[in-house]
Formats: structure tokens, C-alpha cells, sequence
């Protein structure tokens, strides 16, 4: 069973909660220097920010800043849970508190899609 | 009046000829239904895949399916068991890629269709088919002061113990432990770095430090809190998911987290 595709014992609700967690942190970490890079422009180059700006009202980016929201939210959410298993006696549950965590950022992502468009 | 003789048996020889043909397969089919299609991986010299028929039974665990194996198909077949009712902890396996007890699994709760596929446990050397070599295993267990750590001697009176405490509680959660090595093999920073004390030696240091009789408490934080300690653990939760005994290593490896950032705060290591 050293195969990876072999491996099952990873289908369960932690370990997705796991890499959601680690892979919405990568996602940001790449993502934020780009951020204030665009940031940036408002003094650099002011026109170059105007005219990224307009083209962020397109369909594609709304649903791209859904995405973005829900990593945002999850990657806090499951760092709360994790924060608190780990320093707090709270260490019953942790199931639900994982599916409350992606619940509540599918919800706030949500809203921010249905507030843009 | 020849001819219409001819027809019924022709007829009737039709009528037979397809009953036996609807027998036939129905026997087949029973045939198929009745025996299992298990994959056995081989190794790890001339490492492989092998498959093997074996009449299914209606009780039937995976190990009497690896026992028929052995003493009626292929007496070569290595593999490692003693108890048979889940205490000894010696018969763990990859089954269809996850770590049980094979002793107390049931094959019908794996079977996908009539097809079941067992591998020697992971993150462990294999020695030979399904048995591993357990020493990295037991030897983690001893580096994480999986040992007691005794201060009074046999003059003394025997120590009270406080069922109720919350400490006794924390403790008494992790010492139906039958170092199945089950979680160890379900773990992914067990596999990632092979300086992890992993799951269940964590609990067992978990389970000392809460036990009022240990005085190994200095010892046992030190050396959790080190470089192959508790703090490598990502809280996947594999080992929790798959203990056959439905104990909890990921909260206690969490309680040694608190304990130690604990006495970090308080004494400054």
C-alpha cells in the first residue's frame, strides 16, 4: 500500500477540513502580494489602477472574488477551530465545528456574491 | 399425427435444454457470490500483487480470509496475529487502503462487490507479505517516557487515586490503548517526517502526565515539546477516525500542545 492512489484512509471530514486549511492559506499567501501590488498602482501608476478596476466588474471576477471570500473565510474560520482545540479544552467535536467553519464561509461568500452582482 | 411427435420433442428438448442453461447460470452466479476475489500485496522482495479466490463464509473476518489463504491456497503467505478478539493489537492492515484491525473487521463492512484488497500496514518496514516490522513503532513509544516513571517505593503506602478528578478522566481516556499501530499508519506527518514520535506514543505520554502515580512530568514535557514532539501533529484527525478502540489521539496530542505552551509561558521552555 506504499501507492499513493492506494491510500484511502484519508476520505474523512478532518482531513478535508486539514487541506481546505492548508491549501486556502497557500492560496492567500500567494494572492496577497498581488493584492498590494494592485494597491500600489493608486500611487504608482494611478490610470493602470482605473482601467484593472473597470475591468474587475466582469461575471469572472465576481465569481473569482467568491472564491477568494470563501478562502478568506475558511482559512479563518478552520484557523479559529484549530486555535481552539489547541488551546482550549475543547477538544469534543471537532466534526461539526469543521462543517460550521466551511458552512459559515460558503455563507458570507455567498452573500458577497449576491451583494456584487 | 408422426410429424406433431416430432415437435413436442423437439419442444421439450428446447424446454430442457434452456432450464439447464437457466441452472447453469444460476450456479454460476451462486459460485461467484459465494467465493471472494482478494488481492494480497506481496513483498517486499519480488514485490506484487496476488490474487486469490476464497469461498466466502457468512461470518467471516478479513483475518480468517488472510488465515484461509495461508493454510489452503499459498502456505508462504506471511502475516502476524495471536488473540483473534482485538486485544493483542498484533493483526493490523491496509484494508482497501485503510488501516483495521483484521480480527474484529467483518469483511462483508469492506467488500467492494465480491473484490477485497490487503497490504502490510504503512509508514512501517515491511519484513515480509503483511507483517511489518513493528521496532520503529515501539521504539517511539519508549522516546515519548512511555515508561513509568515511579517516586515511591514499596514501603510506602499505595497513592490514593481520585476517579472523579479531571485529570484521572483525561488519563483513563487513553489507556484502553492496544498498540495496534493502527493510527501510526493512518497518519500523514507520520509518513512526512520520520522523527514523529506519532499518535499513539503522544497519547501514552498524554495518559502519564495526567496519571497522579507518574512523576515523570519534566521529562515527558521535554520531550514532547522537541523536534519530533507534538507540535509537528496537524490535527488531521486520521488517527481519531481510525482507532479500533474509538480513542481520541488527536485531543490528547492537543492537550500536550496546551501543556506545553503552558509551561512555556510559565517558565520560559
Amino acid at each position: 500500500m506504499s501507492n499513493l492512489r492506494d491510500i484511502k484512509s484519508r476520505a474523512h471530514p478532518l482531513w478535508l477540513a486539514y487541506i481546505i486549511h492548508r491549501l486556502s492559506g497557500l492560496f492567500l499567501a500567494l494572492f496577497l502580494p498581488v493584492h498590494f501590488w494592485v494597491l500600489s498602482l493608486a500611487i504608482t501608476e494611478p490610470a493602470s489602477l482605473d482601467g484593472f478596476l473597470s475591468m474587475t466588474q466582469g461575471t469572472q471576477f465576481k465569481l473569482a472574488e467568491f472564491g477568494l471570500v470563501f478562502g478568506l473565510a475558511v482559512h479563518m474560520f478552520g484557523g479559529l477551530r484549530l486555535m481552539a482545540m489547541e488551546w482550549l479544552p475543547w477538544s469534543g467535536r471537532q466534526k461539526t465545528w469543521a462543517a460550521l467553519a466551511t458552512a459559515i464561509s460558503f455563507f458570507i461568500a455567498a452573500l458577497f456574491l449576491m451583494k456584487a452582482i | 399425427m408422426k410429424n406433431k411427435g416430432l415437435i413436442a420433442f423437439v419442444e421439450s428438448s428446447n424446454r430442457l435444454y434452456r432450464d439447464e442453461k437457466l441452472n447453469l447460470a444460476a450456479d454460476l452466479r451462486d459460485m461467484t457470490k459465494s467465493s471472494l476475489a482478494v488481492t494480497i500485496e506481496r513483498g517486499p522482495v519480488d514485490h506484487r500483487m496476488q490474487v486469490f479466490d476464497v469461498p466466502a463464509y457468512d461470518n467471516q473476518t478479513v483475518l480468517d480470509v488472510v488465515s484461509w489463504v495461508q493454510q489452503n491456497a499459498d502456505p508462504t503467505l506471511s502475516y502476524r496475529f495471536a488473540c483473534r478478539v482485538g486485544m493483542c493489537g498484533s493483526c493490523a492492515m491496509m484494508v482497501n487502503g485503510v488501516p483495521r484491525w483484521t480480527c474484529r473487521t467483518h469483511i462483508s463492512k469492506v467488500l467492494d462487490g465480491n473484490k477485497v484488497t490487503i497490504g502490510p500496514l504503512r509508514n512501517l518496514p515491511i519484513i515480509k507479505d503483511l507483517a511489518v516490522d513493528m521496532d520503529p513503532f515501539f521504539d517511539k513509544w519508549v522516546a515519548a517516557e512511555g515508561v513509568h516513571h515511579g517516586g515511591l517505593t514499596r514501603d510506602d503506602p499505595i497513592a490514593a487515586i481520585d476517579e472523579t478528578s479531571s485529570e484521572r478522566e483525561e488519563a483513563n481516556a487513553g489507556i484502553e490503548c492496544i498498540n495496534c499501530s493502527v493510527c501510526y499508519a493512518a497518519c500523514d506527518t507520520v509518513a512526512g517526517n520520520s522523527n514523529y514520535l506519532g499518535p499513539a506514543a503522544l497519547q501514552r505520554a498524554w495518559t502519564l502526565l495526567n496519571d497522579s502515580k507518574d512523576e515523570g512530568y519534566a521529562a515527558i514535557l521535554e520531550i514532547v515539546s522537541g523536534s519530533g514532539g507534538c507540535h509537528n501533529c496537524h490535527s488531521m484527525g486520521s488517527c481519531t477516525a481510525y482507532c479500533p478502540n474509538e480513542l481520541d489521539p488527536m485531543s490528547a496530542i492537543a492537550g500536550l500542545k496546551r501543556e506545553t505552551a503552558k509551561s512555556f509561558f510559565k517558565r520560559g521552555r
